[in-house]
């Protein structure tokens, strides 16, 4: 039955990739030029990815849907970067990043990916230094540092509240840099909608010219999908609008199997929702959660009148505020990973405490360091007996400097200055673990289809560490494919051109162009946001921070109604050769309306709590751990790989046994 | 839903061949916490259920950073706020009753494709043509720490690269010009140590690319500085001047 054989190298962990990189074939500088490989995604798995190869001599094909490949979504990424560098001295190493992160997956990582994932990251800074990012340094000149949640050491590189953007700047200009040389061709804004599978090789993909609404066949040796997370299933996430799972999809529907789907990543600290046309849900970085501390009223009655505006939060005193995380968490405060902390604040607001009116939001306060930081100042400046107002007004100074972007992103949203009044936020969808199986050289169960960054399972378990998407993009694209597509390439040497004539880029055309026809000629009535916000509301309320059998099962149901509904009444206006932001939409969610279904159905199997994905019937019931997730390491310590068996909601199981040979499973404890 | 009652003027135009002209769309519900951009989903909304053709504006992260959304907003990118995109633009800067405007970046290097959405890959190509540093990807680079850069200098360098490559400069600017967008990467990477041995030759590059693209000359009028959603500085334009003056002067 199991066509999953991870290919995970021989030997100890810290000398698995040294060992592989050994062994595996590669393919010879006047070799590579014959070869052509196709990069769907120009974020930082596939900008990196692109520029890379061609630097080593492949031809490239870079795809992106955005018009350019500067605005893929990894440019909007906040916080930082991780890297084992330990410059803070603080004992930080290879092998405790690692740790970290299989741990703060709730162990249902792979090990020997964690590991190499770890090992590279200090490359990935000294490549961006390279490149001309601009981190940011203390007086010193060197490079700064602070702390994300689920560690206890300072490892994140960052460059103010915008490291995505600076990042992927870099990783862009290295594209960039191979267009001029002509070694990249990039078609930005190109969608790709399907994969070309030739003799059970992934062979080159069919894209649509969103500018002309032509439909293109591109042939390859390879095809690297880079395409990011499925978040926007759930209609309001902090993805950007366009973000979608339509070549992953495809790729699942020729033969790729989709790893943990279930695993969604719900950030703590976003804006909550304000009304009914909310297009989208704006982060506020993790970042912030090192100085901001998280509360809401210990008593019920003054969050009942805060919800009413009869009180303000400065209104009620420190001894009746009730810092939860501070409280629950002793060991690591406000910094526990993502998944306990959004579930945290909705224990919270379920019980009563909200603080805006819809009664689901919980106050992020600077107050505290504020202060803190203006006394430092006033020492700093030899200030004595610095007034209150004095202080407050070098902290803000100080909180600014940190965190200004974050700040003002905040005070035009909600209209209400984050320095006056505690941020208010509540948790929203940002990232999903789940994706593409693939295995230790990145390749899925499609022979020449790999996926890489957001787009595979692979590195983050049930939960993903803060500041290591970034991290993950760029080892993947910059050191990992490099090395491995070379092992399945080296088979194609003497292929010659992928002939784009052959019957199965005919056939594969002809599916998109029927679907595409069937939209534009459908009599429907209903706009596609209707359905993306039907859909989403299923999924947000059923398969999202808490899940339980029967809402699942409702859920699966409801999908399907929702699917039905969207085949016969969606309308989609224009025409389908030209400019069509609409028929764009229809594509993604009609994926989106399939993948929903695979989610509930992974969610439903999955009769454990790890990470993101939390099952209200598995939990600790009491003694000091009660309301915590309650794994069950004898029957799930696996990967969920699901195979497409035809038609939306038929899949079949196949499961990859996690072994853990370094990390002795425990049960997470941040305590 | 809200209660602000506005009317739309907006630009409608077929494709880039087609002449075009500004439409009357008078909306009602409008709420002030809506983003400008979600309020013209709402309308989109309203046109699609009419069997209308929906308006075409580009947009992606709706958080001030992609760089996709542009809009002339009653004759100012962006719209009234400063150091902010479209997609931040929020509906209580404007009242109950306004008459709105809203266009499409015009530069004759930024063809119109539909409605509002415009072709901005000049920048690409002016970024293709230099706006990097010569590296390949290594594992065995100098370690990031090997080089200290002041703090200053990192600082004046990142401000220069929030640059999100939207385009309000050369919309703004009276000649067109994209001498901002250029200057603020040309500097960035040479006031790095990293991107310093090419200065010269990227300055000459990058400015060869710009005029190339149909782009006007500088003539320091300053409004790009006023309407950059980044605040990018004036100042990077001059550190450009000097840098393309060298690369002149000492040119073989």
């Amino acid at each position: 039955m199991s066509k999953l054989d991870s290919k995970i190298p021989p030997g100890p962990i810290d000398k698995k990739w040294t060992y592989h990189k050994g062994h595996i074939r590669i393919v010879a500088p006047a070799n590579k030029r014959r070869i052509d490989i196709i990069v769907v995604g120009t974020g930082l798995a596939g900008g990196a990815a692109a520029a890379s190869l061609a630097e080593m001599g492949y031809n490239v094909k870079a795809f992106c849907f955005q018009d350019s490949a500067r605005r893929a979504h990894s440019i909007a990424a906040q916080g930082g970067i991780n890297a084992a560098k330990n410059y803070q001295n603080d004992g930080d190493s290879t092998y405790r990043l690692f740790y970290d992160t299989v741990k703060g997956g709730d162990y249902r990582a792979r090990e020997a990916n964690v590991y190499r994932l770890a090992e590279v990251s200090a490359n990935i800074i000294d490549q961006c230094v390279a490149q001309g990012v601009p981190f940011a340094r203390d007086y010193g000149g060197l490079l700064d540092n602070r702390s994300f949640g689920g560690v206890q050491v300072s490892r994140t590189f960052y460059a103010r509240g915008q490291t995505g953007q600076q990042l992927l700047l870099g990783a862009y200009s290295a594209l960039m840099r191979q267009v001029g040389k002509g070694t990249v061709q990039m078609y930005d804004r190109h969608e790709m909608l399907d994969v070309v599978v030739v003799d059970g090789k992934a062979r080159g993909i069919i894209a649509r010219n969103l500018l002309t609404g032509e439909i293109e066949r591109h042939g390859a040796h390879a095809v690297l999908l880079c395409t990011g997370g499925y978040g926007n299933v759930f209609f309001l996430s902090t993805n950007a609008m366009g973000s979608n799972v339509t070549a992953a999809w495809k790729a699942h529907k020729r033969g790729a199997y989709f790893g943990n789907p279930c695993y969604t990543q719900i950030h703590p600290t976003c804006i909550p929702v304000s009304g009914t046309h909310q297009s989208k849900l704006t982060l506020m970085s993790e970042s912030l959660r090192n100085d901001g501390r998280i509360w809401v009223p210990a008593k019920l009655e003054d969050a009942k009148a805060i919800r009413d505006g009869k009180k303000k939060g400065s209104d009620i005193p420190e001894a009746d505020r009730d810092y939860y995380l501070e409280r629950r968490y002793p060991a690591f405060g406000n910094l526990v990973p993502r998944d306990v902390a959004s579930r945290a604040a909705k224990e919270r607001c379920d019980a009563g405490f909200g603080v805006n009116k819809t009664g689901e939001a919980v106050y992020l306060d600077f107050s505290a360091a504020i202060e803190r930081y203006g006394k430092l100042e006033a020492n700093v400046k030899k200030i004595e007996n610095p007034s209150k107002e004095k202080i407050t007004e070098l902290g803000r100074a100080v909180v600014s400097e940190k965190y200004g972007n974050l700040f003002d992103m905040y005070e035009n949203i909600v209209g209400e200055n984050p320095y006056d009044h505690a941020m208010k936020i509540y948790p929203a969808v940002h990232y999903t673990m789940g994706g593409l199986w693939v295995d230790y050289n990145l390749q899925t169960t499609v022979p020449g289809l790999f996926a890489l960054g957001e787009a595979n399972f692979s590195d983050h378990g049930a939960n993903r560490l803060g500041a290591s998407a970034l991290m993950q993009g760029l080892a993947d694209g910059y050191f990992v494919i490099p090395y491995t597509v070379g092992d399945y390439l080296a088979d194609d040497i003497r292929t010659g051109p992928i002939d784009t004539k052959r019957p199965e880029f005919a056939a594969a055309e002809k599916e998109v162009k029927d679907r595409i026809n069937h939209f534009i000629n459908n009599k429907g009535t209903k706009p596609v946001d209707d359905f993306h916000r039907a859909l989403g509301k299923v999924m947000w309320d059923k398969c999202g921070m808490a899940r339980n059998e029967q809402g699942l099962k409702q859920a699966i149901q409801e999908i399907r109604a929702i699917r039905e509904d969207f085949w016969k009444n969606v309308r989609v206006p224009g025409k389908a050769d030209g400019f069509n932001q609409e028929l764009e939409k229809a594509g993604r969610v009609a994926d989106f309306l399939e993948l929903g279904e695979l989610m509930c159905m992974d969610a439903l199997n999955r009769n454990e709590s790890c990470g993101g994905h939390f099952r209200e019937e598995y939990q600790e019931m009491d003694g000091p751990q009660k309301g915590e997730a309650k794994r069950d390491d004898d029957n799930y310590a696996y990967v969920a790989a699901w195979e497409w068996l035809g038609e939306a909601g038929k899949a079949e199981l196949h499961k990859e046994p996690l072994v853990f040979d370094e990390v002795k499973l425990t049960q997470r404890s941040y305590k | 839903m809200g209660n602000m009652k506005l009317n739309l003027k907006i630009w409608r135009q077929n494709g880039p061949n087609d002449k075009g002209k500004m439409v009357d769309y008078p909306v009602k519900d409008v709420s002030e916490d809506m983003s400008f951009l979600e309020m013209l989903d709402v309308l989109n909304d309203d046109l699609v259920r009419k069997g209308d053709d929906p308006i075409a504006f580009d947009h992606d992260c709706r958080e001030g950073i992609c760089g996709s959304c542009s809009l002339f907003i009653n004759g100012e990118a962006h719209g009234p706020a400063r150091g902010i995109t479209t997609c931040q633009l929020h509906m209580r800067r404007f009242k109950d009753g306004d008459t709105i405007y809203v266009e499409p970046w015009r530069s004759a290097a930024f063809p119109v494709i539909k409605d509002l959405a415009t072709n901005r890959g000049a920048f690409d190509r002016i970024q293709a043509a230099g706006g990097f540093v010569s590296v390949n990807t290594s594992g065995n680079l100098v370690d990031g720490n090997a080089v200290p850069i002041p703090k200053d200098d990192a600082d004046k360098a990142f401000d220069a690269a929030t640059c999100i490559g939207c385009g309000a400069c050369v919309a703004t600017c009276p000649n067109g010009s994209a001498m901002l967008f250029t200057a603020a990467k040309v500097s960035q990477l040479s006031l790095l140590p990293q991107g310093k041995p090419e200065s010269k030759r990227r300055a000459l590059a990058m400015v060869e690319q710009m005029d190339k693209e149909g782009f006007g000359n500088c003539s320091n009028t300053g409004a790009c500085e006023v309407e950059c959603p980044k605040g990018i500085s004036l100042e990077h334009i001059a550190r450009l001047h000097r840098d393309y003056l060298a690369a002149t002067v000492t040119k073989e």
